[in-house]
């Protein structure tokens, strides 16, 4: 039997991504054809709305299809068995106008169409590219935090945040801080932290200070929204600082100057801890030992550093992807389609809809028998 | 671009040169000549079955190590922290009656708790072990949930009771756990015709070999993430926390989890506030998973 071919579209979030992938049921062998994928950066200081953010998938979907199908080299769109698209979850707005274009496509090639849950898809897709058959699972992003595990055809979810979600909590704390967002805020949150150790030429000049910021775990989940508060909180002091000694005040004696670096390197220390802690706990908790770590967050270098830590005292690996992979993607969502494809899942066309919320346990894993 | 390029796991640093032992064994246990078993490497500390007390006496020595991922200041922090609210939590747990380890000692700079011993399995291996008999015995039920009428259901249904009844109690002495899971519950033996050895039980004979079933007392361990509070949201999300453990460790009973609520509510007075609360946290679990 020769490969599959699907399309996926994605734009649950301010990433447009569109690529194609083929998977050969006989061998289970997965390539990659196509990734091609258009991002939405709202200025610093604010986020991507959800109005702004799907007229910039409308506007971009067409070049970036077409872009996606050039690279991927197929003779005639006939080829593909389906067009994938994200359900959900995710801002409505922007996954709307992402399955519009999705239908589009599927009924000008008359092809069927696969409605996947955008979490599943990082799954699949974090598998397949590491090697990791089967792993607990960090699923780290702007509109996610969970620790999952797979059981009787369903990803599990172990552990997640009570309130947001760690990657809203490092955006919202970029923004406090006027940080760009371009490419994207937790990587610029993540380059500050990293000057807290004022190096030069490899020599750190200072150590960087912990400042003090709540800790929240409960047993496999964890709460960011205290913490984002209290952070905002010392960035306020900071500028009371700044001010003050710009009109040639001093500090209290004894009062820590508080920088910027400090405060992100701070918020990274302690959110990452815990997701660590909670990671540790489920795989205490499941018996396992290998980490699969996926979504944005997931390409955060101190965070897989963290993780290798505590995945070598526990005997086991860590498995992440990089950006191209980690980030939302199309072909994540073309993966994990056209699995559920091949073992004969379809979306009819009317009802080819979308929803914010879909829990990741929801989905059928049929394509899984262990 | 074609294939994938595989992107291997990450290579840990290696581990430092001093490593003799597979974990090095808390400085208490270096120097004394008691014998020390590890039994599990839980997320935060280790578990040893020593003799460090008294040569005729099991005792569980807990050690926190600290976790080199973590920040020093923020590790020495949490570390204190939790060991004594831990050894605190422990002792409120005992004036107040409810089942749990006796604390024996503390040393909370060196993090390291010592306590009874307590015999028996975890909760989530006697269920998975009673569920793999049943699919044995019924393999037409095997992947069907459990229903509290059907045959033989009643040990599990018995058992499901005394867990909800154990986190009545626990919540009527002021404590929240903060980690509910059928891992953190032992089912320990009800004392048959009292044989003579260790004072706490569990001789090498009652360990393996002996039948295990679903009788005996629950006795919750591991309060490593409790604190002392009567906030009907934190009784709620402990709930929560067990629910979702059980649905997600023991997906076949969690159909019987009513059963623990309804044990849980005949055990606590004030259950029927946090109950209510309950459905607000589930609510709030289900809207959670926003955005991409």
């Amino acid at each position: 039997m020769a490969p599959l071919y699907a399309l996926g579209c994605e734009g649950s979030a301010n990433k447009l991504g569109i690529g194609v992938v083929s998977h050969d049921p006989a061998t289970n062998k997965t390539r990659i054809l196509s990734n091609v994928r258009h991002t939405f950066n709202s200025p610093p200081g604010t986020g991507f709305l959800p109005k702004d953010t799907a007229a910039h998938h409308r506007a971009h979907f067409v070049s970036v299809a077409r872009e996606a199908l050039k690279t991927a080299g197929l003779t005639s769109p006939k080829d593909l068995s389906c067009i994938c698209y994200t359900r959900g979850p995710g801002m409505g707005a922007p996954l709307t106008s992402t399955a519009i274009g999705a239908r589009t496509l599927a009924l000008l090639w008359g092809l069927d169409m696969v409605g996947v849950n955008h979490c599943v898809g990082h799954i699949e897709m974090g598998r397949v590219i590491t090697g990791a058959d089967n792993p607990v699972v960090l699923y780290v992003s702007g509109g996610n935090t969970q620790v999952i595990a797979y059981a009787e055809q369903r990803y599990r979810i172990f552990g997640e945040t009570l309130d947001i979600a760690v990657g809203n909590c490092i955006d919202r704390f970029a923004r406090t801080l006027n940080i760009p967002n371009d490419p994207f805020p937790g990587y610029n949150v993540e380059q500050l932290a990293k000057k807290a150790f004022f190096e030069e030429d490899g020599v750190t000049k200072r150590e960087p200070v912990l400042l003090d910021l709540p800790y929240a775990v409960k047993g496999m989940d964890c709460s960011f929204s205290g913490i984002l508060g209290a952070a905002d909180l010392l960035a306020a002091q900071m500028r009371k600082q700044d001010a003050l000694l710009a009109s040639g005040g001093t500090l209290k004696e004894g009062e820590e100057r508080i920088t910027p670096q400090d405060l992100c390197f701070t918020l990274q220390e302690t959110v990452y801890a815990m997701l660590v802690e909670i990671t540790e706990r489920a795989m205490a908790h499941v018996g396992s030992k290998q980490v699969l770590v996926v979504g944005g967050v997931g390409c955060n270098e101190r965070l897989q550093a963290m993780m290798g830590l505590m995945a070598r005292d526990r005997g086991g690996s860590v498995y992440a992807t990089d950006e191209r992979f980690c980030i939302d993607n199309g072909i994540m969502i073309g993966l994990a389609g056209l699995l559920a494809w091949e073992t004969g899942f379809r979306t009819p066309f009317e009802d080819s809809t979308c929803t914010q919320r879909f829990r990741t346990d929801d989905v059928h894993i049929s394509w899984r028998s262990d | 671009m074609a294939t994938p390029e595989p992107v291997a796991a990450i290579q840990p640093p290696p581990p430092p040169a001093d490593a003799t032992h597979e974990f090095p064994l808390p400085p208490i246990l270096q120097r004394s000549a008691s014998t020390a078993e590890l039994i599990t490497q839980g997320a935060e500390g280790r578990l040893y079955r020593t003799t460090w007390l008294a040569p005729d006496r099991f005792c569980a020595l807990k050690h926190r190590p600290s976790k080199p991922y973590r920040h020093p200041t923020l590790d020495a922090r949490l570390t204190r922290h939790r060991i004594l609210s831990e050894a605190r939590i422990l002792q409120k747990c005992r004036r107040e009656g409810v089942a749990v380890p006796a604390l024996y000692g503390i040393d909370e700079s060196q993090g390291v708790l010592s306590m009874e011993w307590v015999p028996g399995r975890p909760v989530r291996v006697e269920v998975n072990e009673y569920l793999q008999r049943r699919s044995g015995k019924y393999p037409g039920r095997a992947r069907d949930s459990v229903a509290r009428d059907e045959e033989g259901a009643a040990p599990l249904v018995g058992l499901m009771r005394r867990v909800g009844e154990a986190v009545g109690k626990l919540h009527k002495a002021g404590i929240v756990h903060g980690d509910l899971t059928t891992s953190n519950m032992m089912v320990r033996p009800w004392e048959r015709n009292k044989k003579t050895g260790p004072i706490n039980g569990s001789h090498q004979e009652d360990d393996d070999d002996t039948e295990h079933s679903l009788e005996g007392e629950i006795v919750v361990i591991d309060f490593g993430l409790a604190s002392q509070g009567s906030a009907d949201e934190d009784r709620a999300v402990d709930l929560y926390v067990l629910e979702r453990a059980f649905g997600s460790t023991h997906p076949r009973a969690e159909s019987l989890f009513p059963v623990v609520l309804e044990a849980y509510k005949d055990t606590f007075k004030a259950a029927s506030v946090v109950l209510k609360k309950l459905e607000d946290v589930r609510m709030r679990g289900r809207k959670r998973s926003m955005l991409g």
